[in-house]
């Protein structure tokens, strides 16, 4: 067995950091998708807070990720509540269909 | 006083040209009008002051250039020659200016067309009163751009336009020479005025000269390239096809420009600068042979014209030859002094034929024309005065200055001498010819006109006739007063004096009897032969024509000058300039200049144009490659 030290966790915090990024490019249909996926980036920062914690034996990084989860819980319900609004005004969420800044 | 009789017509022209929708058609008229008689009746004072006191003067009026060497004048120099161009010029135009309100009475453009003659008529001042060659050249480029603005005057005629447009660049021929000739006198004399040009004239005798690479003497360089310009002006032969054409423009217009003061310029100029000229006597005798080409060459072809105002334009170009060549054989007053009478009597024609052409309704063919005279009475023996004055018909008063210009000819004593003075007579029996031809076409045998019914045709109103009187009192009487003023020897030493530069003495001989009775008999017996040929029996000349068939097209198509030089000049020069635009302006200049930076720029910015997506995750992706970046940068550094 291998122990498992901060590498393995900064590593995973990486994986899924890259994979809510790709989400966000490659996901041509969704706009949740990319709900989800900025999710997943703010995950991978907690892990990072977590585990940098756990090393350096200091609670505020494990403080700070329970702050991070209350804000992304409240930015999770105003992004769906823009989604929501959103779809009433221009009757979808596709994204290739959203691209008004092109002006 | 002096300075107002150029004033005058310039101030006119201002009030008409600015002002006209003010004041109105009939006041720019009576303005215009006004303003140039008063310059005429000024000019003939002029004159007279200087016939009887041997007036002379060199007013200045302001400095134009001082540059380094290079002095010039606004001036006016008043002596016999210019006093004597004065008077033509005025008189002329007043007659002219006069007779327009009557030509033009149905024309809309009125205050601009005054304007324009009033304009001319000042540029025309300025020419013969300059001091020195480049006020001359102002004067001499002012008149050719009035010529082209009244030529084209009718600017919705095509034809018009065309005409406008060929004797402007046909002049720009002959003004590159000349300006080549005044560039030639400040490079060797250091100045432009005529009195220390003509003073240093004697001490350079000996120059030569390399030109083009042929070694040259310095005078006959000078004396050739001013020619070249006056050839031009005054329509000699090889640049004389602007003025056929020019007939285009209004017949007051051929009147004033194309007959009695522009085209008459460039013997001024010659006149003018006798000093040099007899010192070149070789340029005299191209100057001669030129002439003479031109007055039979255009007597000739006025033979076969249809068209009324073309023949008397030929017959123009015909009698500018007999001035030259009178100048050429180096009797400069005796060409003055056809000048001064063909001014009246070629005036008179062209009037008249306005008048005939006005009769008409704008029909010019004299083959439509015919048995009018009892209809127009008036017009039809004031133009009998100026056909007779016009042959030499005796004691009228081209017969005077005619027969004076083949004497002095045949007194010349050397080869070219006699020459011209043969082909002088053959071309006055010539000249006799076709103005009887167009008097009898014109007036005489049936009325062959389809269109208009003879009870239509009518003489015209008395506006128009009162200049025809005035102009036929010159025609008649101009010869006779003025004969020992201008020829006798009593001219020449007390009129022209130093006006006119003599370098060896006119010959005061006389010719034989019978050759002085040569011309006068020859123009008496054309009328009969005339009025046999084409009242009588219309059929000979028929018949000629059909024998001679090619000889009369020859005739009839000017001796194909205009289709020669349409293939010499006009056909590559218009391939060339097709050639540079079509290649060289828009292959070349546009497509690496404008075209190919524009089509670059706009291929960069459809590229740049697709970063604009508008879809926010991809703008996202790119902030983060920019924040990872410089992320990386920072902590590799």
């Amino acid at each position: 067995m291998i122990e498992i030290g901060l590498g393995h966790y900064l590593t995973l915090g990486a994986v899924i950091f890259s994979i809510g990024i790709i989400g966000i490019f490659l996901n041509r249909k969704n706009i949740i998708v990319i709900l989800m996926s900025i999710e997943l980036i703010l995950l991978a920062v907690n892990i990072n807070l977590v585990s940098f914690s756990m090393y350096l034996g200091d609670l505020t990084g494990q403080v700070f990720t329970l702050f991070i989860l209350t804000v992304a819980a409240a930015e999770a319900a105003i992004g769906l509540a823009i989604i929501v609004v959103y779809y009433r005004n221009s009757g979808t969420i596709r994204v290739e269909e959203i691209d008004k800044l092109k002006g | 006083m002096e300075i107002s009789i150029i004033a005058l017509p310039l101030i006119a022209s201002i009030i008409s040209g600015f002002f006209g929708k003010f004041i109105g058609d009939r006041n720019s008229e009576i303005i215009t009008s006004l303003l140039v008689s008063i310059s005429a009746i000024l000019s003939a004072l002029v004159l007279y002051e200087v016939i009887v006191n041997q007036y002379q003067d060199n007013i200045t009026i302001a400095t134009w250039i001082s540059s380094g060497s290079l002095n010039v004048n606004w001036s006016m120099k008043i002596d016999a020659l210019s006093a004597v161009m004065l008077v033509v010029v005025t008189s002329v135009s007043a007659l002219v200016h006069i007779y327009s309100i009557g030509y033009m009475s149905h024309d809309p453009h009125k205050p601009r067309f005054m304007a324009y003659l009033s304009l001319f008529t000042f540029a025309m001042l300025m020419l013969v009163t300059s001091d020195n060659f480049i006020q001359l050249f102002f004067g001499w480029e002012g008149v050719g751009l009035c010529s082209y603005f009244l030529i084209g005057f009718w600017f919705k005629k095509e034809s018009a336009n065309k005409a406008a447009i060929k004797a402007f660049v046909v002049n720009r021929v002959g003004d590159f020479g000349f300006a080549l000739g005044i560039f030639l006198i400040f490079y060797l004399f250091g100045t432009v005025n005529y009195s220390e040009v003509f003073q240093q004239i004697p001490n350079i005798t000996e120059k030569n000269l390399v030109f083009l690479g042929i070694e040259i003497n310095a005078i006959d360089l000078i004396c050739l390239l001013l020619f070249i310009g006056a050839m031009g002006k005054s329509a000699q032969i090889l640049l004389h096809t602007w003025l056929p054409d020019a007939m285009e423009g209004p017949t007051p217009v051929s009147a004033l420009i194309h007959a009695a003061t522009m085209v008459t310029a460039g013997v001024f100029l010659v006149v003018r600068c006798s000093p040099i000229y007899e010192y070149s006597e070789f340029v005299l005798n191209i100057i001669t042979v030129i002439g003479m080409s031109t007055a039979f060459f255009a007597a000739t072809v006025a033979l076969v014209q249809n068209d009324i105002k073309k023949i008397i334009a030929y017959s123009t170009c015909s009698q500018l030859g007999y001035m030259f060549f009178a100048t050429g054989v180096g009797a400069y007053n005796v060409a003055m002094f056809h000048l001064f009478t063909h001014a009246f009597f070629k005036a008179l024609l062209f009037l008249g034929s306005g008048s005939v052409i006005h009769a008409f309704k704008d029909e010019q063919d004299i083959n439509k024309m015919g048995g009018v005279w009892k209809k127009l009475p008036y017009t039809y023996s004031l133009m009998i005065i100026g056909t007779l004055a016009l042959t030499g018909f005796p004691l009228l008063s081209g017969f005077y200055s005619k027969d004076a210009i083949i004497e002095f000819a045949y007194l010349r004593g050397n080869t070219t001498g006699y020459y011209a003075a043969g082909i002088g007579i053959f071309t006055a029996f010539l000249t006799s010819i076709y103005s009887w031809r167009l008097i009898f076409k014109t007036f005489h045998g049936d009325y062959n006109n389809k269109e208009i019914k003879i009870e239509d045709t009518h003489e015209s109103p008395i506006v128009m006739l009162i200049p025809l009187v005035l102009l036929s009192l010159g025609a008649i009487f101009a010869g006779f007063i003025f004969k020992d003023l201008f020829i006798g020897n009593y001219g020449l030493n007390n009129f022209w004096k130093d006006s006119i530069f003599f370098l060896k003495p006119l010959s005061n001989e006389h010719p034989p009897l019978w050759f002085l009775l040569l011309t006068p008999i020859l123009v008496i017996l054309s009328i009969p032969t005339a009025y046999y040929l084409f009242v009588k029996n219309k059929n000979l000349p028929e018949q000629i024509v059909k024998i001679n068939k090619p000889l009369y097209q020859f005739l009839l198509n000017k001796w194909y000058f205009d289709e020669l030089y349409d293939a010499l000049f006009v056909k590559p020069s218009k391939k060339f300039g097709l050639f540079l635009w079509k290649f060289f302006d828009l292959k070349i200049i546009d497509g690496f200049g404008p075209d190919g930076i524009s089509a670059i720029i706009k291929r960069f910015s459809v590229k740049a144009n697709k970063f604009q997506s508008g879809f926010i995750y991809q703008y996202a992706f790119v902030m983060l490659l920019g924040f990872s970046a410089l992320l990386t940068f920072l902590i590799v550094k």
